[in-house]
């Protein structure tokens, strides 16, 4: 309770408090994490269960249209599969791969940038230079050709089943240097002050000191950087989904909807893409708007 | 500096040499060659044979030596999927990205520099904050997104372009262009304006960012006590000063005008290089993927290097470690 207590006095809390933006950003990203989350209790439809969906209510518009049914808030596809649904289910797709990527690249990069800022010399070089020559490829293009790739080393029917860890393991790859680039800089720091130089004097092991004394020390700009990088994560899978280079149409994610529906946009279905997307959209842009204002609130120069 | 240029070039085709040893090895692991190429009905000599005859049966390291040598004169093979040279297929498509990404880079350019120095200029317009707000909103969009929008607003509900395809194309030798013709500019429209959406806001904000910085200088003071036209201040001095870094960052954003090339030839179907990667990824055509990669690397480690050479010649400061930044 002392925790919660501190928590709702402290300073951050009252800067949250003070931006309407944020608050309704933090309330919307919500919506977004609970509708995937909790999909298959909220969802009004399964759309991946067979015996559920019917062709005989496909490519319905939205209820307020003409034609619409109210069972189909948002109208359905070309299968008949209840459009508010699919978000719901494919958002958790997408959110699951966004969140293990960036976990993914923290892991890496925070590894890597402890160890690089720690040891220094020809590791420290070694580690910055692929980072260096990592950073000149945009993300978005490493993870593609990562994932387009990587997939030709998977054999054939076994891409669809594990498409998931493909994926994730290319978006991933991609964030590191962010993170060990920070966590480098922060180490140098940290690695002269007294307690880690006392640490060191009582023979406490390198490993240890890292991880239990400097580590600590260095998570501040590693959380901001997190916030921001969902947000990016999630529109690399979208846009490695929208390539055909993603999740597979059997268990889709946002991207892939979007993608599916880009082929009913000329005879008229504009819904069966436009909801999708606008799902992305909101998710994106309010994830978005509470790193920027974690980073803001984070740094003790703006305040 | 020529103990830096040596640095630099030794690191490039190192990286060079790293790349073409993953499309090397997409050749080698995935699937054998030979029973790509021979029938079903193949006896095993035949295969030998065949496997002698490309070389298969030579050490690792010499079938790379001799893959690396056909790379750097051009040759990726035949194309599984076309059967033809990759080469070709990839001179086939050039035109079509490079026009594609010329004029969206000059798009972003141009309405970059122009929002830039309207919103540093008018600060508080209402116009500049409305173009700053839509700029944020932009950058978080995902550019196929965008490219999907604007095909259902001015393609099918307002029906004024063509959603996908290059138009009419004019050949001159063996080079393509759609600038000859009306339809081709209407095919370009689109696909030009969804790629230059995020160079052009990153220009802009750069541009306006930097000459706020400038229009604060004593300089420029000076050159308003001197009596001088708002519009030689602005232009004549203020301009002309931030022009170093909107030079770099444009050079830079040159190469993921390429990359996002892929996403918006993908969107519009637009015949380039990038869409070409994408169907040889669908149908597994590692010699066309194999050639992309090589590609696409190449420009970008020669894009960096430029750049990196030419910060050593514009700033003596940076004369020490020098990095370049990407988004």
């Amino acid at each position: 309770m002392d925790a919660v207590k501190r928590f709702f006095d402290s300073d951050i809390w009252w800067s949250f408090k003070r931006s309407p933006l944020t608050v309704t950003a933090a309330v919307l990203a919500l919506i977004c994490i609970l509708g995937a989350a909790l999909a298959p209790v909220l969802a009004p439809h399964n759309p991946y269960d067979l015996a559920q969906i019917s062709l005989l209510d496909s490519n319905l518009p939205p209820t307020w249209l003409d034609g619409g049914n109210p069972g189909f808030k948002l109208g359905t596809d070309q299968q008949g599969r209840d459009i508010l649904s699919t978000i719901m289910y494919g958002s958790r797709v997408s959110l699951l791969v966004a969140v293990a990527a960036v976990l993914m690249s923290i892991a890496l990069g925070v590894g890597l940038g402890l160890v690089a800022g720690y040891a220094g010399g020809r590791t420290d070089s070694v580690i910055m230079r692929l980072a260096d020559i990592q950073l000149t490829f945009p993300a978005i293009l490493v993870a593609l050709l990562i994932s387009g790739i990587g997939r030709q080393f998977v054999p054939r029917d076994l891409q669809d089943a594990l498409a998931l860890y493909v994926i994730i393991f290319s978006i991933g790859l991609t964030g590191w240097p962010q993170y060990a680039r920070t966590v480098r800089g922060a180490t140098l720091v940290e690695k002269n002050k007294e307690y880690v130089q006392a640490a060191r004097v009582i023979g406490v092991s390198p490993a240890s000191i890292m991880v239990r004394h400097v580590l600590p020390n260095v998570l501040g700009p590693v959380l901001v950087i997190a916030t921001l990088n969902v947000a990016n994560a999630i529109i690399a899978e979208a846009t490695l989904s929208f390539l055909g280079v993603g999740m597979p149409p059997t268990q889709p994610s946002l991207g892939t909807l979007i993608s599916e529906g880009q082929n009913f946009l000329l005879s008229g279905e504009w819904w069966i893409t436009v909801f999708p997307g606008i799902a992305l959209i909101v998710m994106v842009i309010s994830v978005n708007l509470v790193g920027d204002w974690l980073r803001d609130a984070l740094n003790p120069k703006l305040r | 500096m020529l103990a830096f240029v040596l640095r630099r070039l030794f690191q490039a085709a190192l990286v060079m040499l790293a790349v073409a040893f993953v499309a090397f090895s997409l050749f080698n692991y995935v699937g054998d060659p030979v029973n790509m190429m021979v029938g079903q009905d193949a006896t095993p000599e035949q295969k030998q044979e065949l496997r002698e005859s490309l070389g298969l049966d030579k050490p690792q390291y010499v079938q790379f030596a001799v893959f690396v040598k056909n790379a750097l004169h051009g040759d990726f093979g035949l194309s599984l999927k076309q059967g033809r040279l990759v080469s070709t297929l990839i001179k086939e498509r050039m035109p079509a990205t490079l026009e594609l990404a010329f004029v969206a880079g000059a798009l972003a350019l141009l309405g970059g520099l122009l929002m830039g120095v309207y919103t540093a200029l008018r600060r508080d317009g209402w116009l500049s904050q409305f173009l700053l707000t839509v700029s944020l909103i932009g950058v978080s969009l995902p550019n196929f997104l965008i490219g999907i929008l604007l095909i259902l607003l001015f393609a099918v509900t307002l029906p004024w372009l063509p959603s996908y395809g290059r138009g009419e194309v004019t050949s001159l030798g063996w080079w393509t262009t759609g600038f000859l013709t009306t339809s081709g500019w209407r095919a370009l429209v689109l696909p030009a304006v969804t790629l230059s959406l995020y160079p052009m806001t990153l220009i802009m904000r750069l541009v306006r960012s930097e000459m706020l910085e400038v229009l604060r200088t004593d300089y420029i003071k000076f050159a308003r006590a001197r009596g001088l036209t708002d519009r030689a201040v602005h232009f004549g001095h203020a301009l002309k000063n931030t022009m170093v870094p909107v030079m770099t960052i444009t050079g830079l954003q040159l190469g993921s005008i390429i990359a996002f090339a892929i996403v918006t030839e993908t969107v519009f179907q637009w015949p380039g290089m990038g869409f070409l990667f994408i169907q040889s990824v669908q149908f597994a055509d590692i010699p066309v993927m194999a050639a992309y990669l090589v590609l696409i690397s190449l420009v970008f480690v020669t894009i960096n290097l430029i750049v990196d050479l030419l910060y050593y010649v514009v700033d003596p400061r940076l004369r020490i470690e020098r990095t370049a930044g990407a988004h």
